[in-house]
């Protein structure tokens, strides 16, 4: 399939001995100076870079207190040195998060401390240099920013900071990552990362609801538009057109039907995705979050409900009240944002849905849960409810489900291998190393439990596995949303 | 009033205002800059109550690090657990008459020290042994190992062997003179002068190392980050000068 080996999956974990410079060869396709312009950066790499790139870093540590104190605090203790699924999959001593996390706190330390100035070969400081930004180019590229160093950091530092701050530091001098510029240029041209614009959508959309007639003979609306609509929906654009990202899409339309509530997508802000968080970048993070306020405002919703996605839960969830708030204008008795698992969880709590769990009797489910949803976020009134709320919504529309080992779940839980501005064909070698750990918790339950459904709740995961269980020997259709599996179970019509 | 202890007598002078000082002004740097944007690492905390619970365990029994490596969590809370005791330990030498709880921790505080340097090896032991962590060493993270080590093995050496003991009467008498600004000799001995000149070095250092995490943790956003961001609006730093205005997605 390529020019690489994938990794063979183990009867248990091991942690790897490290092999140096396996993946520095990996580095995603550069940004072209027509990308660069669309989100506002030079569109090559400018005069006197390295003293711009020095510059840039102190500002980012000016203003942001967990950069500067993420680079200031670690001891180097190695506690997350095995925690990377980067590492885990390549081998690559650079994937250890600290030794990430020390490309660039190596020239922090040259040109921001005491002791990097005076005295560098003592601490490890270095000068910027082009040797370095290659370095940073290719490394962190390398990272998923998934947060699960975090959760081991006795300090709490995480890494996807690092990264984004790099990111964002390489796109001021002139060295943007094309995936991601590319596609922010896109979505603030046209409103979504797949520049499909109105007339298609609305297309796509009416294809959907024939679909939907032809299979159950019920009339399920995917309306687009509709001013003063209740509810606003804000989902992944790969849930308009993608397998298996359109099953779902489904899903959320035959809840809200059999809910009764009325519902609208809008084509101005047909985007739940937000890659300026992957390249750390505040004023394309606020602007593109920005079309939503404004869509919800024109449209005249109460309520803003969110698709099944993992970094834009966490745009949504943690960052919209600070970006685009205050939600002053929509209905005070729901919170906002809401995830559409939380949606549908408290209908199915209220007995407001019809369910026929044999419906889903073929299938032995796992789920997946997605990084940025588990350590990023939250779902319901609870910690943890991110964890909870999902398997509920699961359980109670199918009738066997297995979660996989505890170690790789919940807030252990193993990214996928392609988030965090990495799902692009040139990444493919880190793509399909990145997702061992996921594979190998994977292949046990499926060997105990015979699972043969992997349930997920983000775009990025389900375009990503679809692209990687091959690999590993697994059928690519076992990967499904979690409202695919509502979306089969509901029963249409007859309400009791 | 020898040489001796004006140099140190000056030294421990300035090593207490560079500590203090550098300390502050890191802590006053952390407090100041702003966090833009929520980042609690979750399932995190709701409220206030719950996050001072989150870092009480953080802090005392190192709950993230439990979660992440038994020997690492073993040797660095014996160590940091041992190091607490000593450093209370020799509160008797700061105080006149010593306070009774002081008096008491006497032996524990004593014997720690072997609980310190075992801690401290077994650190080191592992940043040799293990390639991850042998790969992410500095120099600096061995010789403040070095440092720490040393210190203690030349405290301990001072309480333990007979042939190594100090004048500790001269001693108190040199620090409480020290705090009172009425310089008092202070005892020559070989292993007491590498003591303290040591514990000098390690109080410059501490605002300028690593060994700032000992505030860091204390400001480190994704643990000491209320979880609510739908519940309450956050706005620092620039997305508080930002404020949102409609129509700004067309522009």
């Amino acid at each position: 399939m390529a020019d690489f080996e994938t990794p063979k999956l183990q009867e248990y974990p091991i942690i790897p001995h490290l092999k140096r410079g396996v993946m520095e060869h990996s580095s995603p396709f550069v940004a072209k100076p027509d990308h660069q312009a669309s989100v506002g950066f030079p569109g090559e790499l400018v005069d006197n870079w390295e003293a711009k790139a020095v510059e840039k870093l102190g500002d980012i540590a000016r203003n942001n207190k967990a950069f500067k104190v993420f680079l200031d605090s670690c001891v180097k203790c190695g506690a997350c040195t095995d925690k990377c699924h980067y590492y885990l999959g390549t081998t690559d001593p650079k994937n250890m998060p600290v030794a990430r996390q020390d490309l660039l706190r190596k020239v922090y330390r040259r040109y921001y401390t005491f002791s990097g100035k005076y005295f560098p070969w003592l601490v490890g400081a270095e000068d910027m240099t082009q040797e370095v930004l290659d370095d940073w180019y290719s490394y962190f590229h390398q990272c998923s920013q998934c947060r699960r160093c975090s959760v081991f950091c006795p300090y709490g530092i995480d890494t996807a900071e690092i990264s984004m701050a790099a990111r964002e530091i390489m796109d001021t001098v002139g060295k943007g990552q094309k995936y991601c510029n590319e596609i922010i240029g896109k979505l603030h041209k046209i409103g979504n990362n797949l520049g499909l614009p109105e007339p298609a959508l609305a297309d796509t959309l009416e294809g959907l609801e024939e679909d939907v007639k032809d299979e159950t003979g019920v009339d399920v609306r995917y309306p687009l538009d509709v001013k003063g609509a209740d509810v606003l929906v804000i989902t992944p654009s790969a849930d308009f057109f993608a397998e298996p990202h359109i099953d779902g899409l489904i899903g959320y339309g035959k809840v809200f039907h059999q809910a009764g509530i009325s519902w609208t997508l809008s084509s101005y802000a047909s985007e739940a995705a937000n890659f300026s968080m992957f390249i750390g970048s505040p004023d394309n993070l606020r602007k593109v979050a920005m079309r939503i306020r404004d869509a919800a405002l024109d449209l005249g919703v109460k309520r803003i409900v969110v698709g099944e996605c993992g970094h834009a839960w966490r745009v949504a969830y943690s960052f919209w009240n600070t970006l685009i708030g205050p939600f002053d204008f929509l209905d005070k008795n729901y919170p906002v944002p809401q995830h559409i698992i939380e949606v549908t969880h408290g209908l199915m709590q209220r007995g407001a849905l019809k369910i026929d769990k044999s419906a889903n009797d073929d299938r032995r489910i796992t789920f997946h849960d997605s990084c940025n949803v588990a350590r990023a976020s939250r779902m319901g009134n609870f910690p943890g409810g991110q964890f909870v709320l999902p398997r509920e919504v699961i359980k109670g529309v199918a009738n066997h489900y297995f979660d996989m080992a505890p170690e790789t779940i919940h807030e252990n839980t193993f990214c996928c291998g392609g988030g965090g501005g990495l799902l692009t064909d040139d990444l493919m070698e880190l793509r399909v190393k990145g997702a061992m750990p996921r594979m190998q918790a994977l292949k046990r339950v499926v060997e105990e439990n015979d699972v043969n459904f992997l349930a997920a709740i983000c775009a990025i995961c389900k375009s990503q596995f679809t692209k990687t269980l091959p690999y590993y020997d697994f059928p690519m259709d076992m990967i499904g949303s979690v409202h695919q599996l509502v979306s089969d179970a509901i029963v249409l019509g007859a309400k009791d | 009033m020898s040489a001796v202890t004006v140099i140190y007598a000056l030294m421990f002078y300035a090593a207490t205002v560079m500590l203090v000082a550098g300390l502050a002004y890191k802590i006053a740097v952390y407090a100041r800059t702003p966090q833009p944007l929520k980042i609690p690492t979750t399932p995190a905390p709701t409220t206030k109550a719950g996050v001072a619970w989150r870092m009480t365990k953080e802090v005392t029994v190192f709950a993230s690090l439990f979660k992440s490596s038994k020997w690492t969590w073993l040797f660095g809370w014996m160590f940091h657990a041992a190091l607490l005791l000593v450093l209370l330990r020799h509160l008797r030498y700061f105080t006149e008459p010593v306070w009774t709880w002081v008096a008491l921790l006497q032996p524990f505080g004593k014997y720690a020290a072997f609980a310190m340097l075992a801690g401290l090896l077994g650190l080191w032991a592992r940043r040799i042994v293990v390639d991850r962590v042998r790969y992410i060493s500095s120099p600096s993270d061995h010789l403040m190992l070095l440092l720490l080590v040393m210190i203690g093995a030349s405290g301990a050496a001072m309480k333990f062997i007979d042939s190594a003991h100090t004048d500790i009467v001269s001693l108190k008498a040199f620090i409480l003179g020290l705090m009172r600004f009425d310089w008092q000799p202070l005892p020559t001995d070989p292993v007491l002068m590498i003591h303290l000149g040591l514990v000098i070095v390690l109080m410059i250092i501490f605002p300028i190392s690593k060994l700032l995490h000992v505030p860091g943790v204390f400001f480190s956003p994704t643990r000491v980050m209320v979880d609510n961001p739908r519940e309450k609006r956050y706005v620092r730093g620039w997305t508080a000068s930002a404020q949102p205005a409609s129509g700004e997605s067309a522009k």
